[in-house]
């Protein structure tokens, strides 16, 4: 109920975004093909789509001269905004959660809107099989923390299969002269024992609480088990409460954790990197695990030595639905090209291509009733792009989320001078207030190295 | 005799026709990149070398015959810096040959360990690709040690040019000393293990003043070995008694010369300010390589005429106040100044994506003719190899990519590719797997 109010106040607070519409655009609506016309943005969600609309009385003409606008992108695996990223001491870290290390003035934020993502998966690092809590955020630069949550975001949890959490229980691994412990497991064999009894431990969880419960309710008189932080998450996965994204690379071990979700009923919702997925597309079909892989990396680690620029393709082909991720706070600024690299490996159509960074990861994230597409009663989350998205003249020229403009390019290169001059104010106010240096040596400063 | 005569010359033309590196291509349009494009258009290539170039070229009898009505015909790209063949997988060792133990090693020959059956090979050329420089010290523009081998290498080897076709490295040499490759010290606050590392909180920091007197140290010993390379150069010239042969300072020797460019990575400001002064004192050609930024030094690279290798266009900006386009921008402020560049990836996993760092810049600022000349004939003239490839004219290699449109954009199709004028298969391990899964039922 609480949750609902804070939605509530949210939401009353966003109303306050301006009536407006977008007029003569290539409109890409990821649900109805692609036309030239207009859209429509009232109280932060989109309230028309049509080549003829009707204009609110007071409404705000933006015309968009012929540019192409799509839904925002969706990256359904990021790590910006996470001050901590691996909490890689326990092979399960499912108590250690991305929420509480949020960091809303991460500049890799704005960066990420400049290219046009709205929405974006934040997620654990993969030193563990069963890694930490992941968080659903919308790129809202300049809010706090919480503001940054997607409202109703289901939550997720990152698991890791394959070299990483290998290597992390590999004692080579020497921090500052000091070798450190070794944590199983150290092979593949042990990274599904690993999850595999988890999750045997989250099920009696499960039934000690079930039995409490049920006795508490006939009025027995019993004390009340002990939480566990650790297995509470995976319960939650149990009982479909939790959405499991997975890294994985390799085929074997891509079939091993669909397994290890039969055996305990649960679905994985997600594969990420997925590098060999397309040896497995059958199978992941099957289960009906999302994909959301790289377009073309290959080659950095024995795992992704038979990773292929084709994996998408023929994922999507064996039916997989399948999303482009960034893991990268570079690539995340690009990913409507990453969408291209598709088209030209394996002859995915245009519009099957951007789905891949829009309603895809939406539906990966099962947030597709709210974003992903430009229809009526969704966020308006959009984005203005120059040129067609799919190409590499293309430039985003203004992101609007909820209906609120994020970035205008415009604006932002009018900006430039004056946050120039401000810093250099603001320097030479620091070397002002500095202490006199010392003779043998300069006071220590911040950053790295010192240019 | 004269029916001797007949066959004799009936079996030359057959010779010929058979001959895998001599062809014409018609109806294709041309974009030679040193001149305006021709509509329907021919090449004639014989014995692996560009013949003409026009509309009107007539076609030797028996001569094979590529037909390319709707398609296009590039000069062949080339990254002017790649681990390509050098490094097979980045986090083994044992498949990776950049980055030599030592400070100064200006003796190593990069070419010589290129793989050629390397897997990296046909997937870069798929992509257009034909010619690459090689980095000796491997691809990081970040002045610290590289994740395998020394600590703070200063001159790393000899970086050559290689084609991406060939069955030994001997066969794909273009030019086996291009540059000499140098990473330029910085100053670091930070011990090049830690940086190494990426575990700044493990280790204690150094003072500025400390990392500044290590880092004029570095310099000096740049400057000694120089020194000595000279002392060495002139004891070769006159002969002098009992001076035994050093391939360091031989290796230096056209360099001091100016007739091998000594390629500077230097990234930021102060470096490049730095590395273009030890240039000039050194009095040598150098070429800076991996600016993430121009600085203040704009109209001296101009003024001393140093051509520059760009780095990745998509790439971070160097610091968080930066303009979040400040990378992708910067190519087209070095063509306002007039400075010559050229692309490269300085990896060897995104190395077929250069084309895309050159179309970035496009969207922020550089002429589209700038940018394909970028990847094309500019990197030939700065590698002094603008007389064998580079563009589309008479007597050139025939490196040249058949398209089915504009090469710095991705959905592009390269469908023909030739090499000295010899046809490439553009197969590769991700087409091979591709067909190979594509088939499970």
């Amino acid at each position: 109920m609480k949750r609902f109010l804070t939605a509530l106040a949210l939401s009353a607070a966003l109303a306050s975004a301006e009536t407006f519409v977008i007029q003569n655009a290539t409109v890409w609506t990821m649900a109805k093909g692609k036309f030239t016309g207009s859209v429509v943005v009232k109280d932060g969600k989109i309230e028309q789509v049509g080549e003829k609309v009707m204009v609110p009385q007071g409404a705000k003409i933006i015309d968009a001269g012929g540019q192409h606008l799509i839904p925002g992108i969706i990256d359904a695996h990021s790590h910006i905004a996470a001050e901590a990223i691996n909490e890689g001491s326990v092979s399960v870290s499912s108590m250690a959660s991305i929420d509480d290390v949020l960091n809303p003035e991460d500049i890799a934020i704005y960066r990420a809107l400049a290219g046009g993502v709205t929405t974006a998966n934040i997620l654990h690092g993969s030193a563990n099989s069963i890694g930490g809590q992941t968080v659903i955020t919308k790129m809202r630069w300049g809010t706090d923390a919480k503001t940054m949550l997607f409202e109703g975001g289901r939550p997720g949890i990152k698991f890791a299969l394959g070299e990483n959490p290998k290597r992390a229980g590999n004692a080579a691994v020497n921090v500052g002269g000091t070798p450190r412990p070794q944590r199983y497991p150290a092979t593949r064999m042990g990274v599904e024992d690993v999850i595999r009894q988890a999750f045997i431990d989250a099920r009696e969880y499960q039934r000690t609480w079930e039995e409490y419960k049920t006795k508490a309710a006939n009025g027995e008189r019993v004390v009340e088990p002990k939480r566990d932080l650790k297995l509470e998450p995976l319960v939650e996965i149990l009982e479909g409460r939790r959405d499991v994204h997975a890294h994985c690379y390799r085929a074997d071990e891509i079939l091993m954790l669909l397994r290890v979700a039969d055996e305990f009923g649960f679905k994985i919702r997600t594969l990420q990197h997925v590098l060999e997925g397309y040896k497995v597309a059958k199978e992941i079909a099957a289960h009906g695990a999302g994909a959301s892989t790289f377009s073309d990396w290959w080659s950095y680690k024995v795992e992704a030595f038979d990773a292929i620029p084709y994996n998408a393709a023929i994922m999507h082909k064996k039916g997989v639905l399948v999303s482009l991720n960034s893991d990268s706070a570079e690539l995340m600024r690009h990913l409507n090209t990453e969408a291209a690299k598709v088209m030209k490996y394996g002859g995915v159509s245009e519009e099957d291509a951007l789905a891949m960074v829009t309603i895809n990861p939406a539906k990966q994230l099962k947030i597709e009733n709210r974003v992903g597409s430009i229809e009526p009663g969704k966020d308006a989350d959009l984005v203005l792009y120059d040129k067609n998205p799919l190409s590499n003249y293309a430039k985003v020229q203004k992101v609007w989320i909820d209906g609120k403009m994020y970035f205008e390019r415009e604006k932002d290169l009018a900006d430039r001078a004056a946050r120039e001059a401000r810093k250099k104010g603001l320097l030479e106010k620091e070397k002002a207030a500095a202490p006199v240096q010392k003779k043998d040596g300069a006071a220590p400063r911040r950053g790295g190295p010192a240019e | 005799m004269k029916k001797f005569f007949v066959s004799f010359t009936l079996a030359a033309s057959l010779a010929f026709a058979a001959a895998n590196d001599t062809f014409l291509v018609r109806n294709i349009t041309v974009h030679p990149v040193t001149g305006p494009k021709l509509d329907n258009a021919s090449v004639l290539v014989v014995d692996g070398k560009i013949s003409e170039v026009g509309a009107k070229v007539t076609a030797p009898k028996g001569v094979k015959i590529i037909e390319g009505k709707g398609l296009h015909i590039y000069p062949g790209m080339i990254n002017s810096a790649t681990e390509v063949g050098m490094s097979e997988i980045g986090s083994i060792r044992e498949t990776s040959d950049t980055g030599e133990l030592g400070e100064f090693n200006p003796q190593l020959r990069s070419s010589i360990a290129v793989n050629p059956s390397s897997e990296h090979i046909p997937v870069t050329r798929a992509n257009g690709i034909t010619a690459v420089i090689t980095l000796p010290g491997g691809g990081s523009t970040e002045n610290r040690g590289f994740a395998f081998g020394a600590l703070n290498p200063v001159i790393v080897g000899q970086s050559a040019l290689m084609h991406l076709d060939g069955w030994t490295w001997e066969e794909m040499e273009l030019k086996r000393t291009a540059a000499i490759q140098m990473k330029f010290p910085t100053i670091q606050m930070l011990s090049p293990r830690a940086m190494m590392m990426d575990l700044p909180g493990a280790f204690p920091r150094n003072t500025f003043a400390e990392a500044k007197k290590s880092y004029d140290r570095r310099i000096q010993a740049m400057h000694e070995f120089f020194e000595q390379a000279r002392r060495y150069q002139k004891g070769k010239e006159s002969k002098q008694p009992g001076l035994r042969r050093d391939l360091k300072f031989e290796a230096m020797i056209p360099v001091l010369e100016g007739k091998t460019p000594l390629m500077i990575v230097a990234t930021r400001n102060r470096t490049i300010r730095d590395a273009i002064e030890f240039g000039q004192k050194e009095k040598i050609k150098i070429i800076l390589a991996g600016l993430e930024q121009l600085g203040d030094n704009a109209a001296k690279i101009k003024e001393l005429n140093i051509p520059v290798i760009l780095g990745e266009t998509l790439t971070l900006p160097s610091s968080e106040d930066d303009p979040y386009d400040s990378t992708a921008a910067l190519p087209g402020l070095l063509h306002k100044a007039g400075i010559k560049f050229a692309f490269g990836t300085f990896d060897t996993q995104f190395a077929r994506n250069l084309p895309y760092q050159a179309a970035t810049a496009v969207a922020y600022g550089l002429p589209y003719e700038e940018a394909l000349k970028s990847v094309t004939i500019n990197a030939a003239e700065i590698w002094g190899v603008a007389d064998q490839i580079g563009s589309i004219e008479k007597g050139k290699w025939a490196d040249l990519i058949i398209t089915d449109g504009d090469p710095l954009e991705t959905n592009t199709q390269i469908k023909q590719m030739f090499i000295k004028g010899k046809a490439v298969d553009l197969s590769s391990r991700h087409t091979k797997l591709f067909e190979k899964y594509m088939s499970r039922q």
